[in-house]
């Protein structure tokens, strides 16, 4: 029973060291190793010195400031945009729900790629938002290889893992809370902002962080819509690793970044755990025991 | 039967001809209700009765497709929940589980533009009230069945509505804790002069609580009165079923109105209260039946039969006869002096009898 219970333990474990583990692990040591001529381009060490350099050098700080600012950023218009999205569904009637939810999902059965390509012949100067607006008197307008380009590419692509997270919460919402509320006299938009705002917040928790990380990263979509300046941490990764063939500052770079993509969930994660953002409370029955103001 | 006495009997709740739909099915129909200011009400009735529905709409969670609801001279038909001056106490409690008590409890005032100060010291009243001093700071998570309950009844009195509506309040507690609820509410109900509506599905709870009960069947009233007018004077066969156990003989009433005849056993009751002449039922209700362990001559008010069985229930003991036409009659006697008849043993012939008082005529 013991050998058979730790054997079935031990797969996730084995996977999770192999497929984590080891990259991050290769990963620093590349960083903490010297760049040389040859392949590979670098020669074992331990050495500070690339940590150093990414850590106080302005390129690369600035880099990660404008990819956390571009990730903010687009998180926002998910949020913006996802939220009514969610709650529309969660609200829908029975009958529609699963064909809306499907909608939001539909996208994922094409390829990445292709449909940041579409956006490409939809937003050139002369794709089809530009010729409609040229129709009706606004147009031209140069989109595309801009910032707005970015924002719009990155918020579609990214707006159903803002989209699925708060619809599960949403739908999980008791109505008979609203109706209490609405029952004691809560007009509408206190109701929304007093039970399922809060009472939602853990599904925008999930939603950003699962937004807001992999944006910081993210490489293709600054590249294929944003313009030459749009300096972000991906794009610097990519030029040290492949235009410089730097790869102990590219793994410097990624080092410094994995670290700040952990500390904002856990920082996340650690104002859920305190019980102050709702529904948390509700669901741990064993939550901690000191009373809340409210 | 005067079970309001010394509270003002003026109307609170006037329901005119209201009809809910959902779909094909009428859920509520052409319904019209009474209630008066600080009355218990009970809306009784079986699953799909509409009684839920109907608690519903005077909410303001359903909207009716015709028909008016006027509190204090109002329509509220028209207006959203949130404007209308009534308040709920859900079922399932419904409680802010984000909110510690004292803000749940604190909800429904925020309305009313009063202070912290005085919403806090609301608070401390309606807990006090409901016997949870001092438990603001509790979170619904951590306090019992029992005790979310009670939040959610100061939570729904706080605000002071004139009309409290309870959507099957007691059907989450175990047994003693119901009974300590029913009483408590009835307490809170004459101490705050409050008219309350109160759904179930519990002919016992009915009987015991209301002032008046109004029974449900099809999206209509079947029947309305004190719980002793409903169990002693039904309308129907039905009303005589749901509330207590009855039998029910079919027949024909005289012209006179006052005797029964029972064409199938050759025999005649009589009544004291007037019945409608013609084809219709006898409904007597097992505690007013006496059985004897002997054969009578034939007379009115009585008929022969034969035990099939006895259930034992401790107060009392149930019998059950066949008649002659093979239907069967259910009596039961008390057993406080002794164990009257225990001696009978089964099979025995016996003769069953009941004061004309017990005969209940009825028309369906």
């Amino acid at each position: 029973m013991k050998t058979g219970r730790t054997l079935v333990l031990a797969v996730p474990w084995v996977w999770l060291a192999l497929s984590v583990g080891a990259p991050i692990v290769i990963v620093l040591a590349i960083a903490l190793s010297q760049p040389a001529d040859g392949i590979p381009p670098y020669a074992l060490g331990f050495s500070p010195d690339n940590l150093i350099l990414v850590l106080t050098d302005p390129l690369y700080r600035d880099a990660l400031l404008l990819s956390l600012w571009v990730a903010g950023v687009s998180t926002s218009a998910c949020l913006l945009i996802g939220y009514p999205m969610a709650l529309a569904i969660a609200r829908s009637h029975e009958t529609w729900r699963d064909t809306l939810l499907l909608a939001v999902m539909l996208p994922f059965w094409t390829g990445f790629l292709m449909r940041v390509n579409a956006w490409i012949g939809l937003l050139a100067d002369d794709g089809w938002i530009n010729g409609a607006l040229t129709w009706i008197g606004l147009g031209p307008v140069t989109l595309l290889y801009s910032n707005t380009a970015m924002y719009v590419g990155i918020t579609y692509t990214y707006l159903p893992f803002m989209v699925l997270p708060l619809y599960a919460q949403l739908s999980r919402l008791d109505p008979s809370l609203l109706e209490a509320a609405a029952d004691l006299g809560a007009p509408p938009w206190r109701v929304f902002l007093r039970v399922t705002l809060p009472l939602s917040l853990p599904g925008i928790a999930a939603g950003c962080t699962l937004v807001f990380i992999p944006t910081v990263g993210e490489y293709i979509i600054p590249e294929l819509l944003g313009g030459p300046g749009a300096a972000l941490i991906g794009r610097v990764l990519w030029g040290e690793f492949f235009a410089n063939r730097d790869w102990p500052t590219a793994a410097s770079v990624a080092i410094c970044l994995l670290v700040v993509l952990l500390v904002i969930p856990a920082a996340v994660s650690w104002l859920v755990a305190r019980g102050r953002i709702a529904g948390a409370a509700a669901t741990q029955s064993r939550a901690s025991t000191t009373p809340g103001r409210e | 039967m005067g079970a309001v006495q010394g509270r003002a009997l003026t109307d609170l709740l006037r329901i005119d001809r209201l009809s809910v739909r959902y779909g094909a099915t009428a859920a509520l129909a052409d319904l019209n209700l009474t209630v008066r200011a600080g009355e218990l009400f009970v809306l009784l009735g079986g699953s799909g009765s509409g009684k839920t529905t109907l608690l519903r709409a005077i909410a303001g969670f359903v909207r009716p497709n015709a028909g008016r609801i006027v509190l204090d001279g109002t329509d509220m038909a028209p207006l959203p929940p949130h404007r209308r001056p009534v308040n709920t106490m859900f079922q399932s409690y419904a409680l802010f589980p984000h909110m510690n008590v004292g803000a749940n409890v604190g909800f429904g005032l925020a309305r009313f533009g009063m202070k912290r100060r005085e919403i806090d010291a609301r608070v401390a009243e309606m807990l006090a009230l409901v016997r949870l001093q001092g438990q603001e700071t509790r979170r619904p998570h951590q306090l019992s069945g029992g005790q979310q309950q009670r939040v959610a009844l100061a939570r729904s009195l706080a605000p002071n509505p004139s009309l409290l509506l309870l959507d099957e309040p007691l059907s989450a507690l175990d047994r003693g804790l119901r009974t300590e609820t029913r009483t408590e509410l009835m307490r809170l109900n004459r101490q705050l002069g409050m008219a309350f509506i109160l759904v179930t599905h519990d002919q016992q709870e009915a009987l015991t609580m209301a002032d008046r009960v109004g029974l449900m069947r099809h999206g209509r009233l079947a029947q309305v009165g004190t719980p002793a007018e409903m169990y002693e004077r039904p309308v129907s066969r039905f009303v005589a079923d749901f509330l207590g156990a009855a039998n029910i003989l079919p027949g024909t009433v005289h012209p006179d109105g006052l005797r029964f005849d029972l064409p199938t056993l050759g025999a005649t009751a009589i009544a004291s209260q007037a019945g409608v002449p013609g084809p219709g039922f006898l409904a007597i209700r097992p505690e007013r039946i006496r059985l004897d362990h002997a054969e009578r001559e034939p007379a009115p008010n009585r008929l022969p039969g034969v035990v099939t069985g006895r259930s034992y229930a401790g107060e009392s003991m149930e019998w059950t006869v066949r008649l002659a036409d093979g239907s069967v009659v259910r009596s039961i006697q008390a057993l406080g002096d002794g164990l009257t008849g225990a001696a009978i043993p089964p099979d025995a012939a016996v003769t069953l009898s009941w004061q004309p008082d017990a005969s209940i005529l009825l028309r369906e």
